[in-house]
């Protein structure tokens, strides 16, 4: 029957391509025993690599949140001359190859580069340090918040802002009260792709950081240099790791969508 | 409306601010000054090896209440790494263009390398890796371009390390009596039959490993490294073969305690640790001759021209040989 | 991604007060984010002349590089456009046990991180594969690394619509006895096509410049399997800055070009909303 055919195919593509790699990833990483794995993940470089991940998170999602909130409003209620040019800016990091962000950054912060000079002369680290590491993973994860509340920015309109105008709120009343309640689901579910985006990045992280053990090695460089070193039950135990992450922010975005429906 | 979102954006300046400070304050303390804390930007390979000697180099007399930090990668990226402001105050790289890089930056002294080692701190040979049993009894270079043999090397664009490779393979074909355009002709005949280019040495390792290829360009301390590490491969010592020679440098950042790491390095005891861990030690009496056979026809990069000369005939992007080879291999043509 | 609403656009009649200060402070932080590097990118590509920026991008390997990741990334958003469409129709037409589990983990690929997701492949397909496949150093390992890190892309958007599709249409269809293909090719697929063709868009945006999942699985043999993407690290690598940056501005071309495609198709898809 169609309908089965249908099925087998979408859960055997489904299979092969994703279910049973992934599968094996954490079947190798446990295959030396649990205590190993573990031990892995907690070594003094790998517990730095899980905290600088976070910690670079931490900062680039709310500074990604406020301005995606703020280009969002910018964009739909303002609709400035060029608002349009704003709005493909924005999704230009989708659709960057990483090692061209990478380089760009490079090209403006490090020795040589446009500001590179004038920051190591004035004692300030940015390329090979975390704030260089920030700005990469700050311009990959830009578009989300953006893109996820500005749909939701256009189909609610704007009439309840204006009465609350002509009612004389504060702009700063109406933002708070009317706009973000009913945007709170596109900026909660456009918070969590960007925490997905944040933590997993790796290209461009990969250029800027210095690759300094135990200071600017994020949990994805700590994966790559594992490989590297032939610590394999190492590497597939902190990519278990980021999966896990990854699929907490999916129950996340599930959790997102059912309260939107609500 | 303003007020928060002006909030949270000087906090977040505030914060990349202060972590850029933060970040080179503790580095930073002027050429010459005494050092708490130095910065160590290596290539990949002898991470084992600096991992032993820096705890051994903190228990000595120089080296008590030192930090480090340490940096691993590919010898290129590191090189290009420090050239573009990463903070270091020893360097120790795979070959020594790398290190002259940082000498054109002014971030090197160019007197490195006028000291009684010429500024090398470990060598190895370049080897044929090969299968567990060498299957395909391999035995030497010509080995190399017989029909149907899949060789694996690094990229030697990409890889600096790699430059050995072809250099080894290019002066021992000399040393076999071959004129140049007949060693440059074994060249092309030898990259015909490369499968796979990776982009670092380690990287061309872990594809041979991995199962690709029959025969691996690579140096003895990286073979002896993967056998260490229960990896199946044996490898054959060409009798002809180049004198790999990494150097180690301290930067113009870098201060007594600097250049005490790297005299450290060279100590019998730190010595020691090098030949442990598969290199051929830069004081010959450490060099075990069991462990590490003497090449018949050992030659050195000095020997076929230098490396800023070598650099040029083989390595420039445009003109050099290797790029032809590369251009002629990658042909579409080809199958 | 939410479904794509139909936009109520009205035209704006009041001032906000802090509204000029959202613009100011929006294209302020896109500037030094986004746009200062980028313009740095494209000033070092030109820096050495127009020659030097010319040569750089007809290099013949530069120029395979190229071709390798446009033809693949269209290989791989065709084979999304069937695929996907097949897994969102399976997802909201039919019903199975453990179904929802499914549907969660389409967006794995999305939230994985690039140099896991090659890892992950290389497991099961490289060479120390379990089940004897080896698709390393190939392109068709090339092709693998695409396939999952676009996944979610068509499922995605497909998905939406189809929830929102009238029976209606197709009953009365197949009451008149068309059966399910003619339905489906007549009704159904006009209906889903600008959803589809959002989708490969933005597959394909993401495809030309994968580099973590690609560069653990392919072998990045120039000529054969390396992409754009791996050839400018490449350059970099090798120390030619004015050649790594001239081909990304190439690639960023392209980014632009794709992304005004799915643009395009967003406005189409929207052509006859209110």
């Amino acid at each position: 029957m169609g309908r089965l055919a249908l099925r087998v195919f979408a859960l055997g593509y489904l299979a092969a391509l994703l279910l049973i790699p992934l599968g094996l990833v954490v079947f190798r990483a446990f295959e030396e025993g649990p205590g190993e794995a573990w031990e892995a993940v907690t070594t003094p470089d790998a517990l730095h690599a899980f905290w600088l991940t976070i910690l670079i998170a931490a900062i680039a999602v709310p500074a990604n949140t406020v301005f995606g909130v703020l280009c969002a409003l910018a964009v739909v209620r303002r609709r400035f001359r060029g608002h349009g040019l704003v709005n493909g800016i924005v999704d230009l990091p989708l659709a960057l190859s990483p090692v061209v962000v990478g380089l760009a950054l490079f090209l403006v912060y490090a020795r040589g580069g446009w500001f590179g000079q004038t920051l190591l002369d004035n004692g300030m680290q940015v390329i090979f340090a975390l704030p260089g590491m920030v700005l990469a993973t700050i311009f990959v994860s830009l578009p989300f918040v953006v893109r996820e509340v500005v749909p939701v920015l256009r189909e609610i309109g704007d009439e309840q802002e204006q009465a609350a105008a002509t009612l004389g709120a504060s702009s700063w009343q109406t933002f708070w009260r009317i706009t973000l309640p009913a945007i709170r689901w596109g900026v909660a579910y456009g918070v969590v792709l960007t925490t997905a985006r944040a933590l997993g990045e790796f290209g461009a992280v990969a250029v800027v950081s210095g690759r300094i053990a135990g200071k600017t090695e994020t949990l994805t460089l700590f994966v790559n240099e594992r490989f590297e070193r032939f610590d394999l039950v190492g590497a597939y135990a902190a990519s278990l790791v980021l999966a896990l992450m990854a699929i907490a922010t999916l129950a996340a975005t599930t959790l997102v969508r059912k309260g939107e429906h609500t | 409306m303003p007020r928060i979102v002006l909030v949270v954006l000087a906090a977040l300046a505030v914060c990349i601010v202060a972590t850029s400070c933060g970040g080179s304050s503790s580095s930073s303390s002027g050429a010459g000054g005494e050092k708490s804390k130095l910065t160590l930007a290596a290539y990949s390979t002898p991470r084992e090896v600096y991992e032993e000697l820096i705890p051994k180099f903190q228990a000595t007399d120089e080296g008590k209440g030192v930090t480090f930090e340490q940096s691993y990668g590919g010898s290129g990226e590191q090189s290009r790494a420090v050239e573009a402001g990463l903070e270091t105050d020893v360097v120790a790289f795979s070959l020594a263009p790398d290190v002259d890089k940082l000498v054109d930056a002014g971030l090197v002294a160019n007197d490195w390398a006028s000291d009684e080692f010429d500024g090398m701190v470990s060598r190895s040979v370049v080897v044929l890796a090969v299968r567990k049993g060498n299957p395909d009894h391999i035995r030497g270079w010509e080995d190399l371009v017989r029909d149907g043999v899949d060789v694996i090397t690094a990229n030697p664009f990409t890889s600096g390390g790699a430059r050995w490779n072809v250099m080894a393979a290019y002066g021992a074909a000399e040393k076999r009596g071959e004129s140049s355009e007949e060693s440059v002709e074994y060249l092309r005949r030898l990259f015909h039959n490369v499968s796979v280019q990776d982009k670092s040495a380690r990287d061309s390792l872990q594809t041979f490993l991995g199962g690709k290829g029959d025969v691996l360009l690579a140096y003895e301390n990286e073979a002896l490294t993967a056998q260490a590490n229960g990896e199946d491969l044996d490898y054959v010592v060409p009798d002809e073969t180049i004198l790999i020679e990494n150097p180690i440098a301290v930067t113009n950042d870098g201060g007594p305690t600097a250049q005490a790491f790297v005299d450290f390095a060279r100590t019998t005891a730190a010595q020691r640790v090098f030949a442990e861990k598969g290199y051929r030690s830069i004081r010959p009496d450490l060099v075990d001759a069991e462990r590490y056979p003497t090449p018949q026809s050992l030659f050195t990069i000095g020997d076929l021209g230098g490396w800023p000369d070598v650099q040029e005939r083989f390595f420039d992007r445009e003109s050099g040989i290797m790029a032809d080879i590369q251009r002629e291999v990658g042909a579409p043509l080809d199958d | 991604m939410t479904s794509a609403a139909a936009s109520a656009r009205r035209p704006l009649t009041r001032k906000s007060a802090g509204g000029g200060l959202s613009v100011g402070i929006a294209t302020g932080y896109l500037s030094l984010i986004v746009l200062l590097p980028l313009a740095a990118l494209v000033v070092r590509s030109a820096e050495d002349g127009a020659d030097a920026f010319w040569n750089a991008i007809t290099d013949p390997q530069a120029v395979a590089a190229l071709e390798t990741t446009l033809v693949w990334s269209l290989v791989v958003v065709a084979i999304n456009a069937g695929a996907g469409t097949v897994i969102a129709w399976v997802l909201v037409r039919d019903d199975f046990r453990g179904k929802a589990i499914v549907n969660a983990v389409i967006d794995l690929p999305f939230a994985l991180p690039t140099i896991v997701a090659g890892l992950t492949l290389l497991t099961l397909y490289g060479p120390k594969s379990p089940i004897g496949v080896n698709a390393a150093y190939t392109t068709v390992g090339l092709a693998l690394a695409l396939l999952f890190v676009t996944l979610p892309f068509v499922v995605r958007t497909v998905q939406p619509v189809l929830l929102e599709l009238d029976r209606d249409m197709e009953e009365a269809a197949a009451s008149l006895g068309a059966n399910s293909l003619q339905t489906f090719r007549r009704i159904v697929f006009p209906n889903l096509f600008p959803a589809i063709l959002s989708g490969v868009a933005l597959s394909f945006a993401r495809a030309v410049g994968e580099f973590g999942a690609v560069v653990l699985i392919s072998g990045n043999i120039p000529y054969k399997t390396e992409v754009a993407s791996v050839y400018i690290f490449g350059q970099i690598e090798s120390d030619n800055v004015t050649g790594a940056a001239a081909v990304s501005v190439v690639l960023l071309a392209i980014s632009l070009l794709a992304l005004m495609g799915i643009g395009a198709v967003r406005r189409y898809a929207t052509r006859h909303d209110g």
